[in-house]
């Protein structure tokens, strides 16, 4: 029996034992890398090998090489930045939120989340700390070092520089987090590989396990460790996107002005997140053929999250209208009315279609319980969410003020080359992730199969015996 | 017969008859050394006799350095070493160093609480564990008990005990 209630589906289908499971997850990482795997590598090296170019160039000429000008001097690095960070977002809802909130549907999935937050927030911090142009510098910018001009301090009154302190709170104590939960099962792959007699993997994984035994009282303080964790990571991740969105909010660009950005952008972010999440996983479950532990309840249930987040980005986006009326501020009104029939209008009504109708065909069960259609969707969520932030920054920066310095923004090669920059940096770290690392939590998946499961395999699948009581 | 050397170590199957066994064990009269569950087994730190980890307060402690810490830092730094006006407000405006607070009462609280966790439970990259059974971290749950603290307890009581309790095996393991 692997899940005690008889109205919902089993969590791990096909009737799994607590051993098959340490068979299943570490099987990729004991075997030689696939065919697919090197091509996968190859394409994401070459994005970053281009990337890199891009970004040398940048380094050495300075940020003119970039599209930006006088009136649109923030664009697609604060675009990027935003959408990246936001797809980091739903790690960490899935490992802490729903772990406070016991939903143990997230054990097979969180591990391979928590990686995608991770490597999606480096990505994102190369964008801020690449436009600040003289990088090595950017230590004295950003950080309260002492410095020979005074020493001058950074600005803490700065939404900026709050951003630092979250971005980087965010991004230490989330590896902290992945990587507690990472321990036990680094131990049970040395261990395996003692029994096989692989000397080095053993050395290597028991370094990286910090030497774990699994006591009973390590175990007692390792829970504790993970709830706390769990209890900071909530309103961390909450406070991330509000201070994000308070880089606009705080300033006075109509369109950037309003004080519904904290909730809008962690709505948003969540969205993004979960639609990345099920991108990256329904590629992944079925490469290493793990459709027993990522099932279609799973994809359901996240499908189910995007559709309430997708709907509160929905509501955000009227509000946003309705208020720029009501408020019956003339800047405001312009700045909206401009991005529905302005120039970038293609822009408004792509995040429109993608963010706000695409979602709601998950109330369809057919659709969200169907991989090519979640698969399909999922990139659609993600493009609109990118043009939302494009929509928020540009749109409300290309009409300035003084209609003589009304322009608009052109992406140079070093745009789109930054941008691929950081596809072929996230998909190069997932994928050594994903060939060196345990993709699914194996010690917590473990806790969710009672071990008479073997038996009730026998007799039927787990769903049968359980209804028969 | 020293201390932290020879053991019997019992083999148990589920999680369940490791948490009976630990019961019976105790009742009769055996000290646990330790028990090694490959997953986090609710219920077994109560029947061992655990006491709750005070990890929490550690972690209460080091946020509250952080809080500190950083309210400190920006009142000094805006408000007395550079004071500045920064949108007509005070040099040191407690409103607008909530955030930079936040961050680092949850960076610290979390960095201590981790660190205090390795420290306290002797982690250490660079050792290896003394593995009574290597099937802990796979599927089996392992109890080991101390022959040296059980001393009136011979082998054969013992492993007749663990056999009783539920163990599906039952070996003697002896460390240098």
């Amino acid at each position: 029996m692997q899940v005690t209630s008889s109205v919902r589906d089993p969590l791990v289908t096909g009737g799994k034992t607590v051993k098959d499971v340490s068979h299943d997850i570490s099987r990729q990482i004991e075997a030689k890398p696939t065919m697919l795997w090197w091509m996968a590598m190859a394409i994401s090296l070459v994005l970053l090998a281009f990337g890199f170019y891009c970004v040398c160039m940048l380094v050495w000429h300075g940020i003119g090489v970039w599209g930006l000008n006088k009136t649109v001097g923030w664009a697609w690095d604060i675009t990027n930045f935003v959408w990246w960070v936001g797809i980091g977002h739903a790690g960490t809802l899935i490992s802490a939120i729903l772990l406070l909130f016991r939903q143990k549907w997230r054990m097979s999935i969180n591990r391979a989340a928590e990686a995608m937050t991770i490597f999606a927030v480096i990505c994102a911090a190369t964008f801020p700390a690449f436009h600040m142009g003289r990088l090595w510098l950017g230590f004295y910018w950003a950080l309260p070092l002492p410095n020979t001009f005074g020493s001058l301090w950074v600005n803490f009154n700065s939404p900026l520089l709050w951003d630092v302190f979250a971005i980087s709170t965010y991004f230490t104590v989330s590896l902290v987090f992945w990587y507690i939960g990472l321990i036990p099962d680094f131990a049970t792959i040395r261990d395996r590989a003692v029994v096989q007699g692989n000397k080095i993997r053993a050395t290597v994984y028991n370094a990286l396990s910090f030497g774990w035994q699994g006591g009973a009282k390590t175990w007692m303080r390792y829970e504790s460790v993970a709830l706390i964790l769990a209890g900071l990571s909530t309103p961390l991740v909450l406070s991330v996107h509000t201070i994000v969105s308070m880089d606009f909010a705080t300033s006075v660009i109509p369109g950037w002005h309003t004080t519904i950005f904290p909730p809008y952008f962690v709505a948003g972010a969540i969205f993004s997140g979960f639609a990345m999440v099920l991108t990256l996983l329904l590629v992944t479950r079925v490469v290493f053929k793990l459709q027993d532990y990522i099932t279609i309840y799973h994809i359901e249930l996240m499908n189910i999250i995007i559709i309430v987040t997708g709907s509160i980005v929905g509501i955000a986006y009227i509000t946003e209208l309705f208020i720029s009326w009501y408020s019956g501020v003339e800047y405001e009104g312009y700045a909206f009315f401009n991005r529905i029939q302005g120039p970038y209008a293609w822009a408004y009504w792509s995040m429109m279609t993608c963010n706000v109708i695409s979602p709601q065909l998950f109330w369809v069960k057919k659709i969200r319980t169907s991989i090519v259609a979640t698969f399909v969707l999922s990139i659609i969520v993600n493009i609109g969410m990118w043009f939302e932030r494009f929509v928020i920054i540009v749109t409300s920066l290309h009409r300035d003020y003084v209609p003589s310095s009304w322009t608009q923004f052109h992406p140079t090669i070093y745009d789109i080359g930054q941008y691929i920059f950081t596809f072929g940096l996230f998909f190069t770290c997932f994928f050594l992730f994903a060939k060196f690392f345990p993709v699914i939590n194996m010690a917590e998946v473990k806790s969710i199969i009672r071990s008479d499961s073997e038996r009730l395999h026998n007799e039927g699948t787990p769903r049968e015996v359980e209804r028969t009581h | 017969m020293d201390v932290n050397k020879n053991f019997i170590v019992g083999v148990f199957d589920d999680e369940q008859s490791v948490i009976d066994a630990v019961r019976k064990v105790r009742a009769g009269g055996v000290k646990i050394h330790e028990v090694f569950t490959p997953f986090p087994v609710h219920g077994l730190d109560e029947v061992l006799g655990y006491k709750r980890s005070r990890l929490p307060i550690a972690a209460f402690l080091f946020g509250l350095t952080g809080t500190a810490l950083a309210l400190t830092m920006q009142t000094w730094m805006l408000g007395y070493d550079w004071p500045m006006i920064i949108g007509g407000k005070n040099h040191a405006s407690l409103a607008a160093f909530i955030p930079v607070t936040f961050e680092l009462t949850v960076l610290l609280s979390a960095l201590g609480m981790v660190a205090t966790f390795i420290l306290v439970s002797d982690m250490k990259p660079y050792r290896w564990p003394r593995q009574f059974d290597v099937r802990s971290t796979d599927d089996k749950h392992v109890m080991a008990i101390d022959l040296a603290t059980n001393k009136r307890f011979s082998k054969d009581d013992l492993t007749s005990l663990l056999q009783n309790a539920g163990a599906s095996e039952v070996n003697e393991k002896n460390f240098e």
